[in-house]
């Protein structure tokens, strides 16, 4: 086993990076970048039953060490993702992909799953219990133990792979969260989606997002990440998906130290598009820094 | 779409709160006028895009208004070096012009005009150049444009110089194949109707990553969701579907 190789729920991952859903589209505009090989895989972009355009603009706002967005799931719908996406997808992409869903009610959500639980290419179904940025759907399922453990049952039910649910920081008590989600069958947890938050313009005394609210993300969320992971890394017995705010290799060590089994990078990729490769370029360095031998033995390595 | 270091080889103002920077570097990955780049600053999280005034092999020209936190910070640099994303969106389409062109850039919308110019005019092409402004002491680049050898007529909104009318009411004065605009969106939606003939408009919103990536810049067409980072910013008329 390389040093940088983890085990994600079964599939082994060449290191543990992996792009978050939202910040990567499906994968081409970066593979014209670098080789999108390079990464240990990456989560698509969010995928509905039904295509969807999103929220009104203006959909983006800048923040001190980070940005809020509010573009509210904009995407072609499962079966275009399917006949579409992930053909062109394939062409650039062969390692197996995690497959983002989102939904607005316990069919959409197990519906969108069994489709994409049958594509070959899709290793993983990430289930987004967590966008902040839709209404009656999204997080509404991610705030409360019983309907994120409901979504859970719905969609393993019908699907054969592994199921991550993506969670979100917006609650009280996140570990009540996981462990319904463990409870019910889920093989991972990621967390953490964006804090909900909003910007006001000065000038215009209006909000800066049409959509008044949006969730923030960036560096500057990467400490309540920290925490939340190692919270839920040590109430649950599955794998943790670790990610918010990070932005460097240092950053990827810290969230395993929490107990994060592999690390997402999100805002990071739009403001420097090479930054994931450029991480897993840098990890080597980083772990002989710290003696670090193999990043499989650092997970919740934390003293 | 590049990422590469620029130096910053001037920066100069061109009027109260509008600045010329001229930057060092390499340019290999803009293909087209219109086209914008991205720059990243210090202590700010987002790139600022701006777009691209003039290019050749090896140095970048962007003009920009100072109208936040990004933009202030820009005016100040003298020296230095700049982390920026070239070759981003798609530009002008120069094959659709015929023999006389029509440029309408509307303030801030001029800048993207003037490559625009020099390459149409470099094709042969006969080039009418409306520039507008709210006032004269705003105006920039009048003597740019004629030097380049393009008619240039100047619009301003309180008649303080030039014609006293908008950029519209100048080009009922001109006959022309086609137009190509850049502007601030009410400005572009009266050129929808007043014009005579097909064209492009280039459009701009708040963007994410400006590389396609996030969807935050996404717009609705004729022709479906466009990210206007991406598939933009240049929209052909046919295709704009005016929300509101």
């Amino acid at each position: 086993m390389g040093k940088l190789n983890v085990n994600l729920c079964g599939i082994e991952l060449a290191n543990p990076v992996i792009p978050a859903s939202g910040t990567f589209g499906y994968g081409y505009e970066f593979a014209e970048l670098y080789d999108i090989n390079e990464l240990g895989t990456f989560s698509f972009k969010g995928t509905t039953r039904d295509a969807r355009f999103g929220n009104p603009t203006p959909r983006i706002a800048e923040c001190s060490a980070g940005m809020i967005n509010a573009v509210g799931l904009q995407n072609p719908g499962v079966d275009k993702v399917i006949s579409e996406e992930l053909p062109r997808l394939a062409k650039c992409f062969h390692k197996p992909v995690m497959a983002n869903v989102s939904g607005f009610s316990v069919e959409d959500y197990a519906y969108t799953c069994e489709k994409l639980d049958k594509e070959p290419q899709v290793g993983w179904l990430e289930v987004n219990v967590s966008c902040p940025n839709v209404h009656g759907g999204g997080m509404s399922f991610g705030t409360q133990p019983q309907a994120a453990a409901e979504v859970t049952r719905a969609v393993k039910a019908v699907t054969t792979k592994p199921i991550i649910i993506k969670l979100s920081p917006n609650v009280t008590d996140i570990v009540s969260i996981a462990k319904a989600c463990e409870d019910a069958g889920a093989d991972g947890i990621s967390l953490i989606n964006t804090l909900l938050g909003m910007r006001i313009d000065l000038r215009t005394r209006k909000p800066v997002i049409a959509n008044k609210m949006g969730g923030f993300s960036g560096p500057a969320i990467f400490p309540v990440a920290v925490r939340m992971v190692y919270q839920v890394a040590q109430a649950v017995n599955i794998p943790v998906v670790g990610m918010g705010g990070v932005s460097s290799a240092e950053d990827v060590i810290e969230m395993m130290l929490a107990g994060a089994t592999a690390v997402e990078v999100g805002a990071a990729n739009l403001v420097h598009p090479y930054i994931c490769r450029d991480i897993i370029r840098d990890l080597p360095n980083v772990m002989e820094k710290y003696k670090i031998n193999s990043l499989q033995e650092i997970i919740g390595g934390i003293k | 779409m590049k990422q590469s270091i620029f130096t910053i080889l001037s920066n100069t103002a061109l009027t109260e709160n509008v600045y010329k920077m001229v930057l060092g570097g390499d340019t290999s990955a803009i293909t087209a006028p219109g086209q914008f780049v991205n720059i990243l600053l210090d202590g700010l999280y987002l790139r600022r895009p701006i777009s691209v005034c003039d290019y050749d092999e090896n140095t970048l020209t962007i003009i920009y208004k100072v109208v936040g936190k990004g933009t202030q910070a820009m005016s100040h640099m003298e020296t230095g070096e700049l982390d920026i994303l070239t070759g981003l969106g798609n530009g002008y389409d120069l094959t659709v012009s015929g023999d006389h062109p029509v440029l309408l850039g509307g303030g801030v919308g001029v800048p993207p005009m003037y490559n625009l110019a020099r390459q149409l005019l470099a094709q042969g092409k006969k080039v009418t150049v409306i520039l507008g402004f709210n006032t004269k002491s705003e105006i920039f680049y009048e003597e740019e444009f004629k030097n380049l050898g393009c008619d240039v007529l100047v619009t301003t909104v309180d008649g303080s110089y030039g014609i006293k009318s908008f950029v519209t009411d100048a080009l009922k004065e001109v006959s022309y194949t086609y137009f190509y605009t850049c502007g601030p969106e009410p400005m572009l939606k009266a050129l929808h109707k007043a014009t005579a003939t097909s064209g492009q408009m280039s459009f701009e919103e708040r963007m994410g990553c400006g590389f396609g990536a996030c969807m935050g810049c996404s717009c609705k067409t004729l022709t479906g969701y466009k990210r206007i980072c991406k598939d933009g910013p240049v929209m052909r008329k046919e295709e704009i579907l005016w929300e509101s």
